[in-house]
């Protein structure tokens, strides 16, 4: 089902947990639908003074698939500039992994749009000038997450009147 | 890879050798088509009706209320359509719960895109259908009511007995799935109308199944052919495989006491010890529940990461994750007993065979919690912190 790549890097991931004093961070997906994951960035500037994603990590609660990408997102964006990390997309991550089962092409869409919000975040933050290609899939983003809250909502409603008070993962305080 | 531990045994068993040694003379010596006239088919069909008396008196039922399937998935699409297709009926309703096998609910659900309507009854915190809710939901119209007799997910057992009193003063045919439950429990099969089970749960082979038809109950086949079993499943009988299924049944007879034993002290050690990992819960019924299936949920983890970790680490067990299937929501019988969602994604089913030994749950409990942390370790939701903001 999985390629040796995605077990390798679901084995023995790289640039695992949270970065310490990151620039931005990038949080994707849905609680209900089994993924979510953060993606830490610290930007620094190299000797030509461009922006360069100096140090990444990230934290993933997902499936093989969703460890495999989020593994391999932060292998292709370490050392980028923000130009070069902004044009990794969801079929590098999954090309790079050697493939992945269609059912989990999800995750390496997850994976690339984790990097995307992170960079985003760190520009608009810094009220610097954001790219329109980057905006445009960082519109679609929300919109993705505001379709699938609604499409959840009875399943979180139905969480929340019950009083549950489940500490960790809950869906809302996430978002 | 050496020493792998099998915990998957509701997924399906091992052949027992001693299965397997009555099976292999259907294969190549007595291979005969059982409906033939000559020796060959004699030979077969004695081996057929042997073993259907061994599976009936088994299940204290008459042999020709037995009716040999391909496995348990036909036998419940045979119980629920050949029931809404019965002669002389045109529509009606049928009461299930949300907790049942999909073989059953997907079937109920192709019956109501084509004119039928049902009733899809909610279960307690534990699982439990109540079976007031069955009488309530029950109307003039409803034709069938098909409960799973223990929860293939969660383990738990449901009020069949009860349920299928009600049933017979309303005379509403009762279907119950009892795959996981057969040979585990006393099934009480005079409340039951229509019974589903399959051999390769009970370590016999894959691929036989069978669904009791009690004497009065009208069913429509759903098979049409040469008229085999009586009409109700046409198909040359699975000779080896209906072989293999009485040995299954009489070796589970002559075992139950003490493998049932087993499994009970398995089941009890393991929620022991997962109690005291943080941030686990148990799902399913702490004791009213099939002896051999045990369900748990962690935290901050996902199901499939789990199972695979496990599965690195030479031990085999399932998760209700539903991370593989395209809608990607968190298993139906979790969602119905109303696990939360941060833990709904992070089950484990851990299910015993009559070959799991203490050294195979030390084995487990010995590498369990270190797989648990290592995947927390990666995960942004932290056990115990009270929000889900990364603590930097």
């Amino acid at each position: 089902m999985y390629t040796e790549r995605v077990i390798e890097h679901f084995r023995h991931p790289h640039n695992m947990g949270k970065l310490a004093n990151p620039s931005a961070i990038g949080k994707v997906g849905n609680i209900v639908c089994g993924d979510v994951m953060w993606l830490y960035i610290r930007v620094e500037k190299d000797d030509q003074g461009r922006d360069v994603i100096a140090d990444v990590s990230w934290e993933t609660f997902g499936c093989t698939a969703a460890i495999a990408t989020s593994s391999m997102v932060s292998d292709l964006a370490k050392g980028k500039t923000l130009e070069e990390a902004i044009a990794i997309t969801n079929q590098d991550v999954a090309q790079e992994l050697g493939g992945l089962p269609p059912v989990k092409m999800h995750c390496s869409a997850l994976a690339a749009d984790a990097l995307n919000e992170a960079i985003h975040n760190y520009l608009s933050d810094r009220k610097m000038p954001v790219p329109d290609a980057l905006r445009r899939r960082h519109e679609k983003i929300e919109k993705d997450v505001a379709a699938l809250d609604k499409r959840y909502k009875a399943f979180l409603d139905r969480e929340q009147t019950k009083g549950n008070t489940a500490a960790a993962g809950e869906s809302a305080p996430c978002s | 890879m050496p020493d792998r531990v099998y915990l998957d045994n509701s997924a399906t068993t091992p052949v027992a050798p001693e299965v397997f040694d009555a099976m292999r003379p259907y294969f190549d010596s007595a291979y005969g088509n059982a409906s033939s006239l000559h020796a060959f088919g004699r030979e077969a069909r004695r081996a057929v009706e042997e073993s259907r008396a061994t599976i009936a008196e088994f299940l204290h039922v008459l042999p020709e209320e037995i009716v040999f399937t391909s496995g348990a998935t036909e036998a419940d699409n045979l119980a629920i359509l050949g029931s809404a297709y019965a002669p002389g009926r045109s529509g009606g309703h049928i009461v299930s719960t949300k907790i049942e096998h999909h073989a059953v609910l997907h079937s109920v659900d192709w019956l109501t895109s084509h004119g039928f309507e049902a009733t899809l009854l909610d279960v307690d915190a534990t699982g439990h259908v109540d079976p007031d809710q069955v009488r309530a939901a029950l109307r003039k119209d409803t034709f069938l009511v098909s409960v799973i007799a223990g929860s293939n997910e969660i383990g738990t057992l449901e009020p069949i007995a009860e349920i299928g009193a009600i049933c017979r003063e309303r005379r509403i045919a009762f279907h119950t799935d009892a795959v996981q439950a057969f040979g585990k429990i006393d099934l009480p099969t005079p409340s039951v109308d229509l019974l589903s089970a399959s051999a390769h749960k009970l370590h016999g082979p894959k691929g036989v199944g069978l669904l009791v038809v009690r004497k009065k109950t009208r069913i429509s086949p759903t098979m049409h052919g040469g008229g085999h079993e009586r009409g109700r499943r046409s198909g040359t009988e699975n000779v080896p495989g209906i072989v293999g299924f009485a040995a299954a049944t009489r070796l589970a007879a002559r075992e139950h006491d003490e493998v049932v034993a087993r499994m009970r002290r398995f089941r009890a050690r393991l929620m022991e010890a997962v109690a005291s990992i943080p941030g686990t819960r148990l799902n399913g019924h702490p004791t009213d529940s099939l002896p051999h299936i045990v369900n748990f949920s962690f935290q901050g983890i996902e199901g499939e990461s789990l199972v695979m970790r496990l599965d690195e680490q030479g031990i085999a067990a399932s998760t209700g994750s539903a991370c593989s299937s395209p809608d990607l929501e968190p298993s139906h019988v979790l969602v119905a007993i109303g696990v939360p969602l941060s833990m709904a994604h992070g089950s484990l089913r851990i299910s015993t065979g009559r070959q799991t030994t203490d050294a195979d749950i030390d084995r487990l409990l010995d590498v369990l919690p270190r797989v648990v942390k290592d995947l927390r370790d990666l995960s942004p939701f932290k056990v115990g912190e009270a929000t889900c903001t990364p603590s930097e």
